[in-house]
């Protein structure tokens, strides 16, 4: 039997970014919270040591940062036809582990979703007609816009201190910023980092060939700045260790260097770090949450009453701890009903290789930081006419190369043998002299009627739970769109100058070993009714309305965007609904 | 006796709370202590923080305000400090206000016996009567708690309570504050607390090997606990000279301006008390600080840029330091502090520098300036020598001068600092 504790106002599974967030809106109202989180406890100053942190070796390849697969792991699929088998080792994307989450271990790309991207169904039939669509692509509007998001944007934004280039400001377009944006009230809390020499070249060669490129907005900021909460970040070093690892100079926007510092303060708040929610506890009625049980480090186990449940992990593990606690419907494939495990997605990405003249040009690669580069977005979401190509969706382009880390940032030309002489002198020759940039096609991912989340019939975690199983493939609509994205790209680099392009377009089928993005998104979706999500348009589940859920699960499809600024933006938006209006009358804020 | 009332029969506490009871009553009665006085009571709360009672009569972490027990770290031995919550037994409930006001001011135990000078008597002594019965009537006010402590842990012979009373002659001198004619109100309200109740010299002025205050060097600096309280004079190089008096307040209330952050002891100074002090206590404080003379001007020379130290620590600055101090020492405010002009930086003692290298620190964290940056230990990366060098050299980089320092002196402090338990 689980030990029964005290109660508390709120309970946040999971220390990460909307965790974190919603702690202090709630504690804030007054309220008395605490945080159950998986991994350890990390902070900067003893995790995130200068003196190591640029451990590649540590960090990259042996996966410090991340949750264990032996902890827990998924089982991966790409049709219902085939049989799942678990991930014993990440590679598609990487599952964050500990306070701060993935917060901690991300490039810090700080995007707003186009306008358009909220409406994505009705904009694009609205302009192209229903036959647009393929026959099994599941999009849906958000049930939210643009505009009731905007303040919320910006709230993360200066929460962060996000560097960037305004290219919309209360509608006046802006030279230098991305001129398809939405409009936004405010100029960035900072401005855009400087760029290197590989993303300046860019910007030029995409001007001549008459794009509007604008810096990546970055989260690593340009210059020191202290946020509303009174929280310092420092100066941005350029010292290209972002993504998979912690940044030890404060510079890097997550919850250590943004909220933490303040919430460790309230009196109110309490985390509870190395313990594992095992599931969400629901009255009989099945609609209403009573609390959370959860495992310490020891195996005890221990339930927490609380009158609000706040489901703030990675999208994976909020959707498995939906179906783990009965929470909901699962989605069933066959007949399209159910909403839990609906409309999974994840990223398109694809890339080229530019080789340039080592005589005439010299990139400094190792001179960068996770949010660096110059984009176009003139191939993002709607922003270019579909009705021809053959495909619906887009993303941005960009030279966004975020670091020229010795082992794991090194593409030789094709026909380079892979070790002995030859090998070191096309690595001498080329690794100053190439443009080689993982992200510089970042697309969309729409959802599909196949594509979803499910419980393992076979495989168990440690608990004996049955492991998320991911249905997953990528469909022609996609790659096409990737193969047209990558055309532009590396026109782009020729445009540059350089002697060789090497196309690396997404092709199918989906590879759960080769590494995209870290954006999963969907399987617990917002909608404006119940027939057609989990979620209302304020994160609260139409079944359990004293449960949010928080994070990517929300999204009913991908955009050609880096998630984390709508993520932040949905969190500071659902906060406001609770404070303003769940809290003063509990129960469904939105009546179906 | 003089009792305000008689309990009631049948309700009456043990003896000795009863005794308490009308002890407490009837001091109250004759020195003006009135317990329904919520201003008495507010001064006197804002007087202990003032006064930082708490940093060592409250064991950290125990929950249990001014019950004592924590242990006071002397050049002698150590000290546990007292419990002095109004329990009769263990704590001081049964002290008159006459024989509290003697401990404050004249140093003297209950009955007579000699305090030793942890308890910062040498500077309570400036406080006026009023000021220490309103401490008095606040902490009859907090929760009697039931904890015997034995203070007096030191070896021979300086257990012997007696001898004290050569020590108070040599190096006490009891005496009210005197206001200074001729200065501000400001002024004389920042002397007031600095040299009485803030007792800041008990860090910050240099001991004689008795441990009695050297007067000629007041607030010039002192080593203690593995760190070294910086000179808080008007001193240019090594103390506030380069501050303003809106610097210093702003130090005191959040812990940071924009060229330093408090750490190390200063940082549960901060926590206990200067942070919850009033702005127009901690301007008047800058003011008398700012008002201080230092050493005055002394040459120092500075060390060969060209010389083999320079030269490394220079190397050494730029891979290991210069991320976050920045390549010209000026940091990062409200993060990083400024090394360059730094008086931590260029004290005459490296300790503090050699602590914050070996084991790192961490800033404190305030309601003004909540982020509490820390910077790593850097005594597994780099060697005595390599210490020694990066230190000399930022002592003596930009416009700074300072004795250099030797991997001698890296190599003792790595010593005693691995010793201690803090």
């Amino acid at each position: 039997m689980p030990r029964k504790l005290p109660r508390k106002d709120a309970v946040i599974i999971g220390l990460g970014w909307t965790g974190s967030i919603l702690a202090h809106e709630l504690c804030d109202a007054g309220l008395d919270v605490v945080a159950i989180e998986r991994g350890p406890w990390r902070d900067t100053a003893t995790d995130f040591l200068i003196s190591y942190a640029q451990d590649e070796l540590r960090y990259r390849l042996q996966h410090e940062l991340f949750l264990r697969p032996a902890q827990i792991t998924v089982t991966f699929r790409n049709n219902a036809q085939q049989t799942a088998l678990p991930v014993r080792n990440w590679g598609a994307f990487m599952l964050g582990n500990g306070v701060g989450g993935a917060g901690v271990h991300w490039n810090a790309e700080t995007f707003r979703f186009l306008p358009s991207d909220f409406v994505c169904r009705s904009h694009l039939v609205e302009r192209y007609g229903e036959k647009i669509l393929p026959e099994d692509m599941t999009i849906q509007d958000w049930g939210v816009t643009y505009d009731d998001l905007e303040p919320h944007y910006d709230a993360f934004e200066y929460l962060c201190g996000t560097s960037g280039t305004a290219g919309n400001l209360n509608g006046k377009i802006l030279d230098g910023g991305n001129p398809f944006e939405g409009p936004r009230s405010r100029p960035y809390p900072t401005p855009a980092q400087k760029q290197g020499y590989g993303h300046t070249l860019f910007a030029e060669a995409a001007k001549q060939l008459g794009y509007k490129p604008y810096p990546q907005p970055s989260g690593n900021l340009s210059q020191a700045y202290t946020n509303p909460l009174g929280v310092s970040l420092g100066q941005c070093t350029y010292c290209g260790f972002c993504e998979w690892f912690g940044c030890a100079n404060y510079s890097k926007a997550s919850p250590q260097t943004t909220i933490l510092p303040v919430l460790m303060r309230n009196s109110s708040f309490e985390v509870r770090t190395e313990c594992e929610v095992s599931r969400i506890n629901l009255d009989r009625s099945g609609t209403r949450a009573t609390g959370v049980t959860y495992v310490n480090a020891s195996g005890e186990e221990f339930e927490q009453p609380a009158d609000l449940v706040l489901l703030c992990g990675f999208q994976l593990f909020n959707v498995q701890l939906l179906l783990l606690s009965g929470v909901g419907t699962p989605y069933d494939p066959q007949t399209g009903k159910g909403q839990i495990g609906r409309n999974f997605t994840h990223q398109t990405m694809s890339t080229a290789v530019g080789f340039f003249d080592k005589e005439k040009y010299n990139f400094n690669p190792f001179v960068a930081s996770g949010a660096i580069g110059m984009c176009i977005d003139e191939f993002n979401g709607d922003n270019f006419d579909h009705s021809q190509v053959g495909f619906i969706g887009g993303g941005y382009i960009g030279q966004v190369r975020t670091n020229g880390r010795p082992l794991e940032s090194m593409s030789l030309p094709p026909g380079t043998p892979g070790w002995g002489v030859k090998w070191k002198q096309a690595l001498r020759d080329n690794y100053l002299s190439s443009i080689i940039c993982g992200g510089a096609c970042h697309a969309s991912f729409y959802s599909y009627r196949d594509v979803y989340l499910d419980l393992d019939p076979t495989y168990k975690d440690r608990f004996g739970r049955p492991l998320m199983r991911m249905t997953i493939d990528f469909h022609d609509n996609e790659l096409k769109m990737s193969a047209f994205l990558t055309d532009k790209y590396a026109e782009i680099l020729q445009q540059m100058g350089a002697k060789q392009v090497v196309k690396q377009p997404r092709k199918g089928p989906y590879d759960v070993t080769d590494y995209q993005t870290s954006h999963l998104c969907g399987g617990a979706i917002m909608g404006d009714n119940p027939g057609n999500s989990a979620l209302n348009r304020y994160l609260q589940s139409w079944d359990v309305p004293n449960l949010f859920v928080q994070g990517a699960t929300a999204f009913p499809q991908n955009a050609g965007y880096n998630p984390t600024g709508t993520v932040g933006a949905l969190a500071f938006w659902s906060a406001n609904a609770i404070r303003s209006q769940y809290l003063k009358n509990p129960g469904p804020l939105v009546h179906a | 006796m003089r009792s305000g009332k008689d309990p009631l029969p049948g309700l009456l506490p043990s003896l000795s709370v009863f005794a308490a009871l009308v002890v407490s009553a009837g001091s109250a009665w004759a020195s003006g202590i009135d317990p329904q006085d919520f201003s008495q009571l507010e001064r006197g709360r804002y007087l202990a923080v003032v006064g930082d009672c708490a940093a060592c009569h409250t064991l950290p972490g125990s929950g249990r305000d001014f019950a004592g027990g924590r242990a006071i770290e002397t050049p002698f031995g150590n000290l546990l400090a007292p419990n002095i919550t109004p329990d009769p037994i263990t704590g001081i409930g049964a002290w008159t206000d006459d024989e509290f006001v003697n401990a404050l001011i004249k140093g003297t135990g209950r009955h007579g016996t000699r305090l030793y000078p942890a308890m910062p008597y040498t500077y309570y002594t400036k406080i006026t009567r009023d000021d220490a019965l309103a401490i008095r009537a606040y902490l009859n006010t907090v929760p009697a708690v039931y904890n015997p402590v034995k203070s007096n842990q030191l070896p021979l012979p300086f257990n012997i309570r007696l001898t004290m009373a050569v020590w108070d002659a040599l190096f006490f001198s009891p005496g009210g504050f005197i206001p200074a004619s001729g200065k501000s109100p400001e002024w004389n309200r920042g002397a007031y607390l600095t040299e009485g109740l803030g007792h800041c010299g008990l860090c910050h002025t240099p001991k004689n090997f008795l441990g009695g205050d050297d007067k000629g060097r007041r607030l010039q600096g002192y080593s203690l606990q593995g760190w070294f309280a910086p000179d808080i004079t008007d001193d240019l190089r090594r103390g506030l000279g380069a501050w303003s008096v809106d610097d210093i307040a702003a130090y005191l209330k959040s812990g940071h301006n924009k060229m330093s952050a408090a750490t190390g002891p200063m940082s549960e100074t901060l926590n206990l008390s200067t942070s919850r002090m009033s702005d127009t206590d901690l301007r008047a404080i800058a003011v008398y600080l700012k008002d201080q003379k230092g050493r005055g001007k002394e040459v120092v020379e500075r060390v060969d840029p060209a010389s083999a130290p320079m030269k490394a620590g220079a190397q050494i600055y730029a891979d290991e330091c210069a991320g976050c101090h920045g390549a010209n020492g000026n940091g990062i405010a409200g993060l990083f502090p400024t090394l360059n002009g730094s008086p931590v930086v260029q004290q005459t003692d490296p300790t503090t520098l050699a602590h914050v290298v070996l084991r790192g620190a961490r800033s404190v964290s305030t309601a003004q300036a909540p982020t509490g940056a820390a910077m790593p230990e850097f005594a597994w990366v780099l060697s005595n020598n390599q210490i020694a060098d990066v230190l000399t050299y930022i002592r003596n980089a930009w416009g700074n001068s300072a004795p250099p320092v030797s991997a001698d002196e890296i190599r003792k402090k790595r010593q005693t600092l691995v010793e201690r338990d803090d």
